[in-house]
């Protein structure tokens, strides 16, 4: 008999949430392989991708993978300061998971924006 | 291995709980603890019952007394002190580990479902086994190991030395934190969790003690200390408000910093 039930936790979510998008990193990256590889190759190759960037599921894509970039950027950083340890008490871990959450989504709008103007 | 779902003989039984009413009470309130029999053999079940909460105690563990006293003598869990010194009554309560014993019933929001400590073996109802918590707090030699011969008296301490050591020395071993942390969930076998290694830790900073390298040395491995990721989850439902998460982060420094 195993005990079965924990509530998910702010700090246990966010420390998922890391780790999935590490794993979307990856494989994000095999995409931006192949889509510089496509560039590289001249302009019929890279004709055959272009339709699929544009497409909606393109810009889906792309967006999780940028939103991913920088919530595991900005957990790093939180990660980092663990490391030294720096804010491992229970009130600051929670104002910076916060932080992490409003800084990713801002960012990501903010790369979004820019590439739009 | 990670375990992402119970086994077959774990899964809870959802058809066979049994529910006890409370005719007349004049505040019910329900309880919704996790049953399971090791005679019958029988899947677990979660039983309901029904407290008058005119005629009982604030706390979590009031409540289970009082239903193993006045409604279901069958119903077994661990308690002692019933004041969060002893750590007996470490249980699962409304999702999170802490004690019955220091758990208002307030503190809840409708129904109070009791769960044993998550990902522990079950022995009956709320009772973990527990045997494998204890070797691994052994494993780490949980007491003072010293080279210099003996003094005529006490091993003395500075004021300063001495306050390293709190918020380490408060610990009960209720083992709340260790089975709140999901990289003890899957790697229990080899990972010592954080409740042990902030024992350990409460070895390696004591001033007196003088196998700090050897304590270092032991824990060297990438499975008793390093599976810690910073979950934080221990933190958050240490029921003495102590941090573990930053006991095992010092810990990882002291490993960094005896290398450069």
């Amino acid at each position: 008999m195993i005990g079965p039930y924990y509530k998910p936790q702010m700090t246990s979510m966010l420390s998922i949430t890391h780790r999935i998008t590490g794993l979307g990193l990856s494989l994000g990256a095999i995409l931006l392989v192949v889509w510089l590889s496509c560039l590289a190759a001249g302009p019929d190759c890279y004709a055959l991708i272009a339709p699929h960037l544009a497409a909606w599921y393109g810009k889906l894509v792309i967006f999780a993978f940028t939103w991913s970039l920088l919530y595991h950027f900005c957990n790093g950083i939180r990660h980092l300061m663990w490391d030294l340890g720096k804010g491992l008490d229970m009130p600051t871990a929670e104002k910076t998971g916060y932080a992490v959450i409003f800084a990713s989504l801002g960012l990501t709008a903010g790369v979004f924006v820019l590439t739009l103007v | 291995m990670a375990q992402f779902t119970l086994p077959k003989n774990s899964t809870i039984d959802k058809a066979a709980g049994k529910t006890f009413k409370s005719p007349g009470a004049k505040k019910p309130r329900s309880f919704k603890i996790y049953r399971y029999d090791p005679d019958t053999g029988a899947n677990p079940r979660v039983d309901t019952y029904e407290v008058d909460m005119a005629a009982c105690g604030p706390m979590v563990l009031d409540a289970l007394i009082k239903i193993k006293n006045e409604v279901d003598p069958t119903l077994t869990f661990r308690r002692s002190c019933r004041e969060g010194i002893c750590g007996s009554c470490a249980m699962n309560i409304d999702g999170t580990n802490t004690l019955a014993c220091i758990k208002g019933c307030d503190e809840v929001s409708g129904d109070v479902a009791i769960y044993p400590l998550p990902h522990m073996p079950v022995i009956k109802d709320l009772v973990p086994d527990m045997t494998h918590f204890y070797a691994q707090l052994a494993s780490i030699e949980p007491w003072l190991k010293t080279d210099t011969p003996a003094p005529t008296r006490e091993r003395l301490q500075s004021e300063d030395d001495r306050a390293k050591i709190d918020g380490l020395y408060e610990c009960i071993l209720c083992a709340c934190c260790s089975t709140s942390c999901p990289s003890y969930w899957w790697n229990s076998d080899r990972y010592l969790g954080p409740a042990i290694l902030l024992q350990a830790y409460r070895w390696l900073i004591d001033s007196r003690d003088e196998a700090t390298g050897e304590r270092l040395d032991a824990l060297e491995d990438p499975f008793k200390l390093y599976r810690c990721h910073t979950i934080m989850n221990c933190t958050k439902t240490c029921p003495k408000g102590l941090n573990p998460a930053k006991a095992i982060a010092e810990t990882k420094k002291m490993m960094v910093e005896r290398t450069v």
